[in-house]
């Protein structure tokens, strides 16, 4: 059987940095495993600029941030195989994969989860009415205009301001189609404010919050849809039914991280972040495994994408040469107003960088960190909302003894 | 007159509030760096936009590439950029920064390829 020290499942943002720092750190027996006919992952079809401010401290865009990754792998000829898909990790780290070349198998001192999202679908939502052509996920639509050439429709409704939703508006509008309006079930938007004022209020496209979709209609294709008002428990309420005509209904309302390989080869999952629990290493708690990238939770940014991929190839890297990382015995816990953060538990021996989400819009919040009652890292926000992920910095001279940290808003 | 806006120039969007008396600006709070008072300055005299878009390509492992402008244009003249660039067709290969329209309808900005297509 093959073997390798680290195999990578999937060529996206966070599996190409991945594979790229690992390489700098010389980690070079690694084998990135991509089931696409190219890498970059969701960056190929991403043409709107906007990505790298933090990363290249410049404006690219989708393609061409990949591009710097995928020349790093090509000029350090960092092995990776394209149209090849993986099957079945085992808990023992073999990797099974499937390509032209029939059924291979590979085994792995480290296994790098880097499968990214895909998106919710009408069918996950339970939209009522009929089943006609014209409904698409924000990225499907985004597939089928920039990477095959084919236009989705003419007249459109959005439901859901996720970013990628948004984007499209934009995208559809500057390619000649009417969007009507987006439509969110939610009180707030789910995606950026600077999506909303350059995707939407830049075109004149409205935005209707606490509005959803009650219902599909068309037989062969979308004929149009009925648009409900919402009450605060997010229920239809009655006589608020207005009627859209249109011929495309774009779906931007979610992103669930693609963890079936995970699950299968017994990778625990969080139920808030439905990625990997994983300590300040990006190590799940199955040894071996590493999380990082959307497949760990959600992000805003693909630059940070790479940053994580990278802080996780520091981990990696100590693992593959000791054979094991510190333990990693402090938890981290949230109060009501956070949603989860990442990584879910520490070691206390080195500093940390903790990701985390809010569950609804703060101003001039405090974001706290305590162990035992005492505070050890804070940071203060003029506003902080779910739509994007917040950083803080704890240093491990702050941090005392092995007792859980809490983390909360303070408003 | 106050004016509220919201930053596009990076993903942070910062609301900021714009003192503003005959298109002049008197003073602004809310950003949280220098560039957002630039950015309410620019969108008071002359807003600006960079654009995306892709065009078709002629024998490419792919049938079309992606291509941006390379520095802002003005808002009010995207739609007449986006003719153009619908206009053009590419033979493959085509590679990233590529120039596909150099200074675009005169006003300043490149069409640049933003993706290597090989030739199929």
């Amino acid at each position: 059987m093959e073997k390798r020290e680290v195999v990578i499942i999937g060529g996206g943002p966070a599996g190409l940095a991945a594979a790229v720092e690992l390489y700098k750190k010389g980690i070079q027996d690694v084998l990135i495993v991509e089931r696409e006919k190219a890498m970059g992952g969701i960056l190929r079809q991403c043409i709107h600029d906007g990505f790298g401010l933090t990363r290249f401290k410049t404006t690219l865009s989708g393609p061409e941030y990949a591009q710097r990754f995928i020349d790093e792998v090509q000029t350090y000829r960092i092995p990776y195989r394209i149209d090849t898909t993986v099957l079945y990790v085992s808990s023992d780290k073999v990797v099974t994969i499937a390509s032209a070349k029939g059924l291979e198998k590979i085994q792995a001192k480290a296994v790098i989860l880097t499968m990214g999202c895909r998106e919710r679908t009408r069918g996950a939502l339970g939209i009522p009415g009929e089943r006609p052509a014209g409904v698409f996920t924000a990225g499907v639509a985004q597939a089928y205009m920039n990477l095959y050439n084919r236009m989705v429709g003419k007249e459109v409704v959005i439901l859901g301001s996720g970013d990628i939703g948004m984007i499209m508006a934009r995208r559809l509008t500057l390619e000649g189609a009417h969007v009507q309006a987006v439509f969110e079930i939610q009180p707030i938007p789910s995606g950026l404010p600077r999506n909303i004022e350059q995707c939407l209020n830049d075109y004149g496209i409205p935005l209707y919050l606490s509005h959803t979709i009650t219902a599909i209609h068309g037989k062969e294709r979308v004929t149009g849809v009925t648009i409900s008002e919402v009450d605060a428990q997010m229920k239809p309420i009655p006589g608020t039914e207005k009627e859209y005509a249109c011929d495309t209904v774009i779906l931007s309302v979610g992103l669930i991280p693609e963890n079936e390989l995970s699950i299968d080869a017994g990778v625990p999952l969080d139920t808030r972040t439905r990625g990997a629990v994983v300590d300040e290493f990006f190590q799940t708690e199955k040894e071996g495994f590493f999380a990082a990238g959307n497949v760990l939770h959600v992000h805003d940014l693909v630059d940070f994408v790479s940053l994580e991929a990278e802080k996780l190839a520091d981990g990696v890297a100590e693992y593959v040469r000791g054979g094991r990382l510190p333990e990693c015995p402090i938890e981290l816990k949230t109060d009501r107003n956070v949603n989860h953060t990442v990584p879910q538990k520490i070691s206390g021996q080195r500093d940390v960088n903790v990701t985390m989400r809010v569950n609804r819009k703060f101003e001039n919040a405090v974001i706290v960190l305590r162990q035992g009652g005492e505070v050890i890292a804070k940071k203060s926000m003029k506003k902080a909302l779910p739509a994007e992920m917040i950083q803080i910095g704890l240093k491990k001279e702050a941090i005392r003894g092995n007792q859980e940290i809490e983390v909360s808003v303070e408003w | 007159m106050v004016r509220e806006f919201t930053c596009i120039v990076c993903p942070n969007g910062c609301d900021i509030t714009a003192e503003v008396e005959n298109g002049e600006l008197i003073s602004v709070t809310g950003a949280t760096c220098k560039r957002g008072e630039a950015y309410v300055k620019q969108e008071l005299t002359d807003p600006r936009r960079t654009i995306s878009s892709s065009v078709a390509v002629r024998n490419g492992e792919l049938p079309l590439v992606s291509v941006r402008l390379d520095t802002a244009i003005p808002k009010n003249r995207i739609f007449d950029v986006m003719q153009e660039i619908g206009a053009v067709r590419l033979e493959a290969p085509v590679h990233i920064g590529d120039v596909v329209i150099e200074d675009i309808l005169g006003l300043g900005s490149n069409v640049i390829v933003t993706k290597n297509v090989e030739r199929k």
